[in-house]
């Protein structure tokens, strides 16, 4: 299991497109992905738990991998959420 | 980050605030509550500061009874940085210096129209299901015939697209894809939808739809306890899975187990009538009713009966 603590820098945070897409990426690995945000800790392949977040641009975030491929999963999703277009 | 500060009782039971506003902002930690009789009376050995306190008829008539020194003394020692509320029940005249010893702490005082034990249950109550521990859980709770069923699978299993079928069926949703769960006292969870998301269900190819516009009111739920645990997993044509319902499987969320049944899922399969079905049967084991022991029962009396007969 490995764990990463990223600051969210997507202008409108996770918005339900930005969300959206997000959880397409996350979908294509096989591990487990969490996201965890003041203590909740949501499915990051299921978007709605995801939105119920309300993660906002600035927030900083955990996210957790479980699985064969959880270091490239957790490489490629931190980048995403720190990309700032 | 605390579950309870001073202003949410204030708010949910209509106190009037008299002094320490600064403090409104203190968490409270514990549904106890104390009423502080015996502090009043000089004995601050064990006073429980972290309490919300209450001042009810006994203890305000004593302590108007007390020497101008000694009131002044316990009532400053009343008010500490920990204590998150002092509440004056039945309306009641606040004592003389204790407003001054809020406002040096400040610890806020309210005022209740209620009387004191009445007041408390309410309280302890309130505190109690706030104070819950909580957790979250990625799967469907629907109320299925009066019964919580928390429906879990990994994504893609096809979990909102079962709770559409059975909220089409005359059923209740309560969460989709995350379930917050609280354990309200041991052996009862109770879940609900995290705000945002309430009465939505997402539905691959057609995206987000909002089950009380379209079904009505009638078609959810705010929370629900939970009963039966439904694991959706895709037919593993190497695990086997149970086809006699003899023996029964435990889910154990934060300290309650609950009964949990796997059902493998195949095109093919009507995943809504087996669930309707499983909580149907569920229900009737809890009225006494369980019919794989039944029959379990019936053939082990035949082969007996048949092995006399053989002698």
């Amino acid at each position: 299991m490995v764990e990463k603590k990223v600051t969210v820098k997507l202008k409108t945070g996770l918005q339900a497109r930005p969300a959206a897409l997000f959880v397409q990426e996350a979908n294509r690995f096989t591990a487990d992905i969490f996201l965890e945000k003041d203590g909740k800790k949501v499915n990051a392949k299921s978007i709605m738990g995801l939105m119920s977040l309300a993660v906002g641009v600035g927030t900083t975030v955990n996210l957790i991998a479980d699985g064969k491929d959880e270091e490239e999963a957790l490489s490629m999703l931190s980048e995403y959420i720190q990309n700032e277009a | 980050m605390p579950k309870v500060r001073t202003k949410d009782i204030i708010e949910k039971f209509n106190l009037e605030l008299i002094s320490g506003e600064e403090g409104i902002n203190r968490p409270i930690t514990t549904s106890d509550l104390s009423r502080p009789a015996l502090e009043m009376a000089g004995y601050f050995e064990y006073y429980p500061a972290e309490r919300v306190q209450l001042l009810g008829k006994t203890e305000l008539t004593f302590i108007e009874k007390l020497s101008p020194k000694d009131k002044e003394f316990r009532l400053d020692q009343l008010c500490t940085d920990l204590t998150p509320a002092i509440i004056v029940t039945r309306d009641m005249e606040i004592p003389e210096g204790l407003i001054e010893a809020s406002e040096r702490e400040s610890v806020p005082i309210m005022r209740s129209g209620q009387k004191t034990t009445r007041l408390a249950s309410h309280l302890t109550n309130y505190l109690e299901s706030k104070l819950a521990p909580t957790t979250a859980i990625h799967g469907v709770l629907v109320d299925i015939y009066g019964i919580g069923v928390l429906i879990t699978g990994k994504s893609g299993v096809g979990k909102s697209e079962t709770a559409l079928e059975l909220v089409k069926r005359g059923h209740r949703l309560v969460a989709d894809d995350c379930v917050e769960i609280r354990q309200e006292d041991q052996d009862t969870l109770v879940g609900t939808s995290p705000e945002l998301i309430e009465h939505l269900l997402e539905i691959r190819g057609l995206g987000i739809i909002n089950v009380m516009t379209l079904f009505g009111a009638g078609a959810v739920r705010t929370h629900k306890r939970i009963s039966l645990n439904i694991d959706l997993e895709l037919w593993d044509k190497n695990k086997t899975y149970d086809r006699l319902g003899l023996e029964e499987d435990k889910l154990k969320i934060i300290d309650t187990d609950i009964t949990k049944l796997t059902v493998p899922v195949r095109p093919g399969r009507n995943l809504a009538v087996i669930i309707e079905v499983a909580a149907m049967n569920f229900r009737l084991k809890r009225m006494g009713v369980n019919a794989a022991e039944q029959f379990s029962n019936r053939l082990a009396d035949v082969i007996e009966d048949g092995e006399h007969e053989d002698i």
